[in-house]
């Protein structure tokens, strides 16, 4: 019905988190040492691209199977008011699952990049400006 | 259906991107990472249906099909404009 919109949701605060990082990054100089290993910035990056990017498609599947109008309400669901209790719980158990699902994957994935780097390459550069 | 042929595409444009645009010149990271992020939503989307109301695990039908072939064409427009933003060729911005 809506699942959609719990990855919508981490998608928006991750964003937020990874421009405050990026900026930080960015004040103190911290950057990759090689290709192999990823800044944070870098990471949730990645994070970001797997959630708005799945959830652009999957809206899209919504709006082909009638969920989802251009008009408000804009969720189908949300017409009939015995429909937004099921929408609801649909959105927290399905979209709760592909947010857990979605970030988990994408945590093993970071993982097996910083195991597979040498312990040389795991050290940030810190440049202070001198 | 359109789970089947949205990993395809994941896949196939993960091996691309690793062959061809290692260095993710063409955007075509940006194109796999759309596509991954979609599979993983849907296959947890797919196995709860299937596990909670027995729906087939796989809808195989011509508007299934459709909807996973229009899937793809909405992915490939918007690694395509993010492309042409980038323009990493500087094709557009010499004109």
């Amino acid at each position: 019905m809506a699942c959609f919109i719990a990855p919508v949701g981490e998608a928006v605060v991750t964003t937020i988190i990874q421009k405050v990082v990026e900026k930080k990054e960015k004040k103190y100089g911290i950057k990759k040492t090689k290709e192999r290993v990823l800044s944070w910035s870098q990471r949730l990056r990645f994070l970001n691209g797997l959630l708005w990017g799945g959830s652009l498609l999957l809206a899209f599947e919504h709006i082909w199977h009638g969920e989802v109008v251009p008009w408000p309400p804009f969720l189908t669901a949300m017409r009939n008011p015995a429909d937004v209790g099921p929408m609801l719980h649909e959105m927290a158990i399905i979209g709760g699952g592909m947010v857990i699902f979605v970030t988990f994957i994408w945590a093993v994935a970071m993982l097996v990049v910083e195991l597979r780097a040498p312990a040389s390459e795991l050290n940030v550069e810190y440049n202070r400006g001198g | 259906m359109w789970l089947i042929i949205t990993t395809l595409a994941a896949i196939t444009t993960t091996l691309i991107w690793y062959l061809k645009d290692p260095k993710n010149e063409y955007k075509l990271g940006l194109l796999a990472i759309i596509f991954w992020g979609a599979t993983l939503m849907w296959f947890v989307d797919h196995v709860m249906a299937y596990r909670a109301e027995g729906e087939e695990f796989f809808e195989i039908n011509a508007d299934a099909t459709l909807l996973g072939i229009s899937v793809v064409i909405i992915a490939l427009l918007v690694w395509e404009i993010t492309l042409l933003i980038s323009d990493p060729k500087g094709i557009l911005k010499k004109k």
